[in-house]
């Protein structure tokens, strides 16, 4: 589904990634793990297309199509979908419209909405004054009408109180199992994500397949998530950087 | 004649010739001396097809309906004057004038005559224009609606209205100022006095739609006494030479508000000179100036100027431009004056092109660049206009994504 190879990337003459191999296979859920400006937003950032994040070596395969020269919206349309962690005031511009509009006037806005508890937000400005958690659900909104094949999430658990991220854990969990439960079905027909956690607390709703480390630009390391998740928790990613240079 | 008369006829006289403050400076004997008589219109739907859609587009409906009375002034004649709601007065200001001895206490008394000479040629030809006058205590959300139609080709049109919302009552107005079809040249000099009492609601909307070689001078001063309130909504979508305007707000009394809102898009050849003035002359007045202006090409200079001269005044201040073409133009130019203290005055002005993370974000989701632009700009100018009435929204949020889509 997803193919990530020798990704080397710069914003402003500054590289942030440099030559990242990374796989979500269909059907997939991988996580991304790693410490504050390692880069993980930068590259899901890239992998989404913003014009910010200049690749300057390696390519993205989505299905097989080189994407790395598209822009934004084209890779949108092939069925990449990104939940930001801070997205942008979008000062006018209604939830209820965008909402409409993302989903071509195809779904109910009040519908999707009642499922986030976000109908009280439909008439007020994207964004503008949000919570972290208010956020959250209003990009998870979007994607719920956007409807992508692979997910894009960047830390879906940060700034969400213990309410929330119930509320945000088991709507992705929605997402992305798509009303499929067999995992078998979920390879041919599922949705896929790669989710950036710090925490690793979205683990407790949503199965991952994988997982990968990134420190200082580079993948460090690749595995079983929670066999991962348990390491950095004991040893910390200063571990991760040790044990790839004895490699 | 009376001495007052005398002097303000010496006074314009001696302005014949005085160049605005701002704007460009037109020569004003290069335009002819709009008609002062046309064949009344009794109806306004019986207007030919091409000029009922021209009333349409600046919010005035030919049938009337939904209104508390219609006016409509073709060049510098009022060829139409109906009511349907009798609890409000609506008449050209000269038969205003003749029936109301008082009205002279409110002529020319917000509106210096000698301000510059389209106030002076306004006043040394004797204008004409709206009345309108809701008695104390009325209550009625029905919308007055008048219309300022440029009907002839290279006349200059001179225009005075007089508003007077007495007190605990409530108005709202609707103005369309337009041209006929064809009429691509000519000068509009409008004289508005408009005075909102104790606890009364003056709500004001302005549609502008000239073309492209018209020239716009209106003077707006208004009056706002102890607990009134005054709303103007001034929306100006269209190609058009010139506009200078520049209206005032005196708070005069305790608690006295004022909300002003600009929405305008100056295109190639445009040049859109725009500031609102409030005056805060009283305590605990407070006052709101938001202006939203987009350029495709031509200039934009949004000024904004808050002046507090009394205890427990409040006010904000906000001009934002956007640049959607290399060849437009935005300057912002907000003045906050503070002459006592505990007074609170603040602006947020910015200029500049739309953000790219806001497109991008919009284009993630699947829209196109055109779309995302279009939705953004719609966005931005949708702050200026949620004042005004529902049934003018569509058809300005309209010309706005066609302006929009069509840079």
């Amino acid at each position: 589904m997803l193919k990530i190879e020798d990704l080397t990337v710069e914003v402003n003459g500054k590289t942030l990634l440099r030559d990242v191999n990374l796989e979500v296979k269909k059907g997939y859920t991988n996580v991304l793990f790693g410490p504050n400006g390692a880069g993980k937003s930068a590259l899901m950032r890239t992998i989404m297309g913003f014009s910010e994040y200049k690749v300057v070596k390696g390519r993205i395969l989505f299905n097989g199509e080189d994407i790395t020269g598209l822009p934004v919206d084209e890779r949108a349309r092939r069925g990449l979908g990104i939940m930001m962690q801070r997205p942008p005031d979008m000062s006018g511009i209604k939830l209820r419209d965008l909402v409409k509009a993302v989903s071509k006037e195809k779904k109910d806005p009040e519908k999707l909405a009642e499922n986030l508890d976000m109908k009280r937000f439909l008439d007020r400005d994207v964004n503008v004054g949000f919570s972290g958690g208010e956020i959250k659900r209003s990009e998870l909104l979007q994607l719920a009408a956007q409807n992508p094949s692979l997910y894009l999430l960047d830390e879906p658990e940060s700034g969400v109180d213990l309410v929330s991220i119930e509320q945000v854990g088991k709507t992705i969990r929605e997402l992305l199992e798509d009303g499929l439960e067999c995992p078998g079905e979920r390879c041919t027909r599922g949705k896929s994500a790669l989710i950036i956690t710090h925490t690793g607390q979205i683990l407790d709703y949503v199965q991952a397949d994988r997982g990968y480390i990134l420190c200082s630009g580079t993948i460090m390391c690749s595995g079983n998530p929670l066999k991962l998740l348990e390491e950095i928790k004991s040893k910390g990613y200063e571990e991760c950087i040790k044990c790839k240079l004895m490699r | 004649m009376q001495a007052d008369e005398v002097n303000l006829k010496k006074r314009a006289e001696s302005a014949a010739e005085k160049k605005a403050a701002f704007g460009e400076d037109f020569e004003l004997e290069k335009f002819g001396e709009a008609s002062k008589v046309s064949k009344p219109v009794e109806d306004l739907q019986v207007l030919d097809e091409e000029s009922k859609k021209t009333l349409l587009q600046v919010g005035v409906i030919p049938s009337g309906e939904g209104r508390a009375g219609s006016l409509l002034m073709l060049d510098n004649a009022i060829s139409h004057s109906s009511l349907k709601d009798e609890s409000v007065e609506l008449t050209s200001t000269k038969k205003a004038l003749e029936k109301h001895e008082w009205l002279k206490d409110y002529f020319w008394k917000l509106v210096p005559v000698d301000a510059d000479k389209y106030t002076a040629k306004t006043y040394l030809e004797d204008a004409d224009g709206y009345f309108i006058r809701a008695p104390a205590g009325r209550k009625s959300a029905l919308p007055v609606q008048t219309c300022l139609l440029l009907g002839s080709k290279k006349v200059s049109q001179t225009v005075h209205n007089i508003v007077i919302v007495e007190e605990e009552a409530q108005l709202d107005i609707i103005t369309g100022c337009t041209t006929k079809k064809g009429v691509e040249e000519g000068l509009h000099l409008g004289i508005s006095e408009m005075y909102v009492k104790k606890g009364a609601t003056l709500n004001f909307t302005m549609i502008h739609n000239w073309a492209e070689q018209i020239g716009v001078r209106p003077r707006t001063v208004v009056h706002v006494e102890e607990g009134g309130t005054f709303i103007s909504n001034y929306i100006c979508l269209k190609p058009v030479r010139s506009v200078q305007t520049y209206p005032t707000v005196r708070l005069e009394g305790k608690g006295a508000v004022a909300r002003l809102n600009t929405i305008a898009i100056a295109h190639p050849g445009s040049e859109l000179d725009l500031g609102s003035k409030a005056l805060f002359n009283a305590p605990g007045t407070r006052a709101e100036l938001i202006s939203r202006t987009i350029t495709t090409g031509g200039k934009v200079i949004a000024r904004g100027e808050m002046i507090g001269n009394a205890k427990g005044a409040k006010g904000h201040l906000e001009c934002k431009g956007l640049v959607l073409s290399e060849k437009g133009s935005q300057r912002a130019i907000p003045i906050l004056e503070a002459n006592v203290d505990d007074i609170e005055l603040t602006h947020e002005a910015a200029v500049g092109k739309i953000a790219k993370d806001q497109v991008e974000y919009l284009m993630a989701r699947g829209l196109s660049e055109e779309e995302a632009v279009g939705m953004i700009v719609r966005g931005f100018l949708d702050v200026g206009i949620r004042g005004i009435p529902e049934e003018l929204r569509s058809e300005i949020e309209d010309t706005i994504t066609q302006t929009a889509l069509g840079m």
